[in-house]
């Protein structure tokens, strides 16, 4: 048993017993990374002085008998899409190439204030607009599980280094599936909290009326305990949530017994890979066996996500993203000749084709003359898509659904084809726009070895009854028992 | 045709600056005239990553402004994205209000030549304002300031109600004066904060259809606003005349040439694809507000004049240039409250005290005096203890000392001499050394009075009673 194979409490209580140092824990993770992130290359830029600095007032704490949390010492890492104050923070893009913001993400200010320290940041889609990684400005990951295919998007990276057991626990944003659809290719468990529940301040936005950041861990109780340091109201994020923080692990081992659990048929129409079908299945009948009661539900305006996603969320980033014009930090094109020139050439060579893309997109869904058939129409469907939720949660306690509806495909096999890629967020993007939490966890594995993701879909502010239902599956099969091949450590 | 034969039509939209400590969507300071980008941070800046939180305050303004308009106060409102590229908008983006600002369907009265006029006002809304570029010519270099960036500001939008410059210029200082008196505006043209488009048509007289506009940006003062306006009437008539057609266009008035010139067309216009702001929620204001702000309402320049000519019986020459500014017209009426005559007040106001602060070029708020203090001033010179000259001179002295006008009389010597035996010895004297004036004058020539009158107040200093002088003169001359 290695250091780095402790799940994030199994270490937190061996720091609290003090068997371990939050030292001796951060070395380990970082020779992990020396060890294993030439192959799985989750990592954009590793921050060990500062993280061996926080690790060590850590341990002050701890001496002291003054943690200043549960995770206190813990290593974790983040997505580059969280500012960072003095490291430098990019989204995956060249446009940002160069930029060291002067301040902290309220999330990374509570990380810090809870005592974690951070690895280092981690690769991602361009702005986090991908489902496999392969956007990234700077190269793709890998996943852990079989280096020849992706580990999902556009928190690959958080996800890689999660299941590559490079850090106890990571940070993800989740716009449509970003954290739970990489979750689902990497055996990890990933939680995407209620719309509110977690501040976007400091967060780099892509679509903001979508973006949640959230924690992705290795098992369901780390996720709880992540969310307990992440879930608060922030005065600077105004569609912050004005709500008290539950425990989110006090009713974790309650099981299922009694609850009503639906089945969307919705989710279960389209084509989704044999293999993976079996598995959510499986999954099914366990909760059955388990003691809860399985509904047959309809959640009508399904069929209508994914359009409505790709009209919402590129109409947002197409205007979030206009900021990186050249003027004030990031990359500018220094040969221009006046002042069009400087934003077409700093723009055409700062921006990836997938957020070329989208900026297209959005940019005609809100132009004259279009945004009534488009962007406008497009918000009338997400409300239904909203009540579509909130009538079945009247009458069941949580969805179970597949989190993607393949395992992870190969690195270049849907990179040409934008369209068959943004099908792999069809499952995840509904509760986006419904702004509902949504959760995956490690459900199975196909024959070839690839994990399988359950996702589970709650009511607003529900992440603890969400937790709990995971918690019962994972407790029965305790699929983050088994490890990516990758070589052990020392090895 | 000429321009009798046509009619023009304007409407205005007014950008009025907030008079709020911080800015719109962070804790930045609004104070104007500091180094450039110092009060900005990353949340003006646009940095990635940050998020706007509304300053209370504005709302509160906007709400203010929107009831002494008699404006509808929305319970709901909507944040909306202007999107647009240019180095002195951080986020690429304005944030301000579009199809549903926070007050609409209010009106403003003006005075015209035929009397009152409505001006109905369309809407006001709340919006940020953008940064400066400086172009450095020398260098070819242009700069960024920021420190304007974020800084509140009211869009109040007028229908096209206004029939030609007078009329826009009126409701111009109508709506500058409601906004200074509310305290939200500090009506400073120069410095950019009370600053207006002007939206101009014309239309052959007796016709219902408008004629196509042409915008005029960014006039800063009320003289460029009829200027610019006269000018674009006669420009449209003429193209009109010529056989041509009125292009819609934005336009720019060139105050060194004196002509409006095109900015850009309408082919040219942005496009500003407009959206909800998905970083703020729609803005609720609760009917508690709307009150609170109503208790908070001060009263408005147009029935404060009506009040001074009602109550304290002035001329509404008088009233109006009292009222022109809340404090001068508080002072005003705090002396009523210690001195009863009020027109004799107001020829104090108007004569002296505002010479004085006009070329002390000083605020009322400064003055170093209190109204109790004027009012023993005037007593003295209705007493006798003070002649009318003598009290300007001692109200000169308080102006620029704020001594009590009873010290000043005492320092300086300049109590009136009543004292009869004091005054007959000077009379007198006089008609002694001006034996043959005294001839003439009991052989009929009566304007020589005067010359006595002269001759005893300047023995005297100015100081003499003067109703005690001509009742002692005459009696000596055996009037």
């Amino acid at each position: 048993m290695q250091l780095t194979d402790l799940t994030m409490l199994e270490l937190a209580r061996k720091l609290a017993s003090g068997e371990v140092s939050s030292v001796e824990a951060t070395r380990a993770s970082l020779e992990r990374i020396a060890q294993v992130d030439p192959q799985v290359r989750a990592f954009l830029r590793v921050d060990a002085e500062g993280a061996l600095a926080a690790a060590e007032a850590s341990d002050q704490r701890r001496k002291a008998g003054a943690p200043a949390s549960a995770l206190d010492g813990v290593p974790v890492g983040l997505k580059d899409l969280f500012l960072t104050e003095g490291v430098e923070t990019t989204a995956g893009s060249r446009v940002l190439e160069g930029f060291v913001p002067p301040f902290d993400a309220t999330v990374v200010r509570l990380l810090k204030e809870a005592g974690l320290p951070l690895v280092g940041k981690l690769n991602l889609d361009e702005f986090a607009m991908g489902s496999s990684n392969e956007s990234s400005a700077y190269f793709p990951t890998r996943n852990p599980w079989d280096l020849t295919r992706t580990p999902g998007g556009s928190s690959g990276g958080s996800a890689a280094a999660v299941a590559a057991r490079e850090v106890f626990g990571a940070l993800g944003t989740d716009t449509g599936g970003s954290i739970r659809q990489p979750a689902a290719f990497t055996n990890t468990v990933g939680l995407k909290p209620t719309y509110g529940r977690v501040s976007r301040y400091g967060v780099i936005a892509y679509a903001s009326s979508l973006d949640q950041p959230g924690p992705m861990t290795r098992t369901v109780a780390d996720a709880a305990a992540l969310l307990q340091v992440l879930a608060r109201h922030d005065p600077l994020d105004s569609t912050s949530a004005s709500v008290e923080t539950p425990d989110y692990s006090a009713a974790l081992e309650e099981g299922v017994k009694g609850l009503r659990l639906g089945v969307p048929r919705e989710y279960f129409a389209q084509g989704m890979d044999e293999e993976v079908e079996a598995s959510i299945r499986a999954a099914l009948r366990e909760y059955e066996r388990m003691g809860a009661t399985l509904v047959d539900v309809s959640l009508p305006h399904t069929q209508y996500a994914l359009a409505t996603y790709y009209l919402i969320a590129p109409a947002e980033a197409s205007s979030n993203l206009a900021r990186y014009d050249g003027i004030r930090y990031g990359q500018r094109a220094k040969d221009a000749r006046g002042l069009k020139e400087l934003y077409s050439l700093t723009r055409e060579r700062g921006f990836g084709p997938e957020v070329k893309r989208r900026i297209m997109l959005g940019t005609y869904a809100l132009s004259a003359g279009y945004y009534d058939a488009y962007y406008l129409r497009a918000q009338k469907v997400r409300t239904l898509i909203r009540e579509d939720f909130l009538r079945v949660f009247r009458d069941v306690d949580a969805l179970l659904t597949p989190a993607s509806p393949v395992a992870a495909f190969k690195l270049g096999e849907k990179v040409d084809d934008p369209l068959s890629m943004y099908l792999m967020d069809v499952y995840t993007l509904p509760c986006n726009l419904a702004g509902v939490p949504g959760l995956s966890v490690p459900c199975g594995f196909t024959k070839a070895g690839l994990p399988v993701g359950l996702q589970l879909l709650g009511r607003p502010f529900e992440e603890a009854l969400l937790l709990r239902i995971a918690r019962a599956f994972e407790r029965e099969h305790e699929h983050f028992r088994r490890f990516a091949p990758l070589p052990a450590q020392g090895a | 045709m000429p321009v009798s034969d046509f009619q023009p039509v304007i409407g205005l939209e007014v950008h009025a600056q907030l008079l709020t400590q911080s800015k719109i969507f962070c804790g930045c300071s609004t104070a104007f005239g500091a180094e450039p980008n110092l009060h900005t941070c990353p949340v003006c800046l646009g940095m990635p990553g940050v998020l706007p939180v509304l300053n209370q305050r504005v709302v509160e303004f906007a709400v203010l402004a929107g009831l002494a308009l008699g404006c509808e106060v929305r319970s709901r409102s909507v944040w909306s994205r202007k999107n647009y590229f240019y180095p002195d908008l951080p986020k690429g983006y304005q944030i301000t209000q579009y199809d549903q600002p926070i007050c609409e369907h209010g009106r403003l009265i003006i005075d015209t030549p035929g009397g009152e006029k409505v001006i109905r006002v369309r809407r006001i809304h709340m919006e940020e304002d953008a940064g400066k570029n400086v172009h450095d010519a020398s260098g070819g270099q242009s700069l960024v300031d920021l420190n304007r960036a974020g800084v509140p500001l009211l869009e109040i939008v007028s229908d096209p109600d206004l029939r030609d410059a007078d009329e826009a210029v009126e409701y111009l200082k109508a709506l500058r004066d409601v906004l200074v008196y509310l305290g939200v505006n500090d009506g400073n043209l120069e410095e950019g904060s009370f600053r207006c488009d002007a939206n101009v048509s014309v239309m052959p007289k007796g016709s219902t259809t408008f004629g196509q506009r042409c915008e005029l940006k960014n006039l800063n003062s009320f003289r460029f606003v009829k200027q610019a306006i006269e000018y674009e009437i006669a420009r449209q008539v003429d193209v009109i005349e010529s056989g041509g057609k009125v292009l819609q266009e934005t336009r720019l008035w060139d105050t060194n040439k004196g002509v409006t010139r095109s900015m850009r067309s309408k082919e040219e216009a942005h496009d500003y694809r407009y959206f909800p702001e998905p970083d703020l929620p729609p803005l609720q204001v609760s009917t508690a507000t709307i009150e609170a702000m109503g208790h908070r309402m001060p009263e408005l320049p147009r029935p404060k004049l009506q009040r001074f000519v009602s109550q304290y019986g002035l001329p509404v020459y008088d009233a109006r240039i009292l009222t022109a500014e809340r404090p001068l017209a508080d002072f005003f009426e705090a002396c009523a409250a210690k001195y009863p005559d009020a027109k004799k007040l107001s020829n104090w106001f108007l004569g002296e005290l505002l010479r004085l602060l006009k070329e002390e070029a000083m605020p009322v708020s400064a003055l170093r005096f209190t109204p109790e203090r004027l009012a023993e001033l005037l007593a003295a010179v209705d007493g006798g203890t003070l002649s009318n000259n003598a009290g300007k001179a001692v109200l000169e002295e308080m102006f620029r000392t704020g001594k009590a006008p009873a010290d000043i009389i005492a320092e300086k010597g300049l109590a009136q001499v009543s004292d009869t035996g004091a005054i007959e010895a000077v009379v007198d004297d006089i008609l002694a050394k001006n034996a043959g004036e005294v001839e003439k004058y009991r052989a009929g020539k009566k304007q020589v009075f005067g010359f006595f009158v002269g001759q005893v107040m300047r023995a005297m200093k100015g100081k003499g009673n003067p109703t005690l002088v001509n009742e002692l003169l005459k009696k000596k001359l055996g009037d």
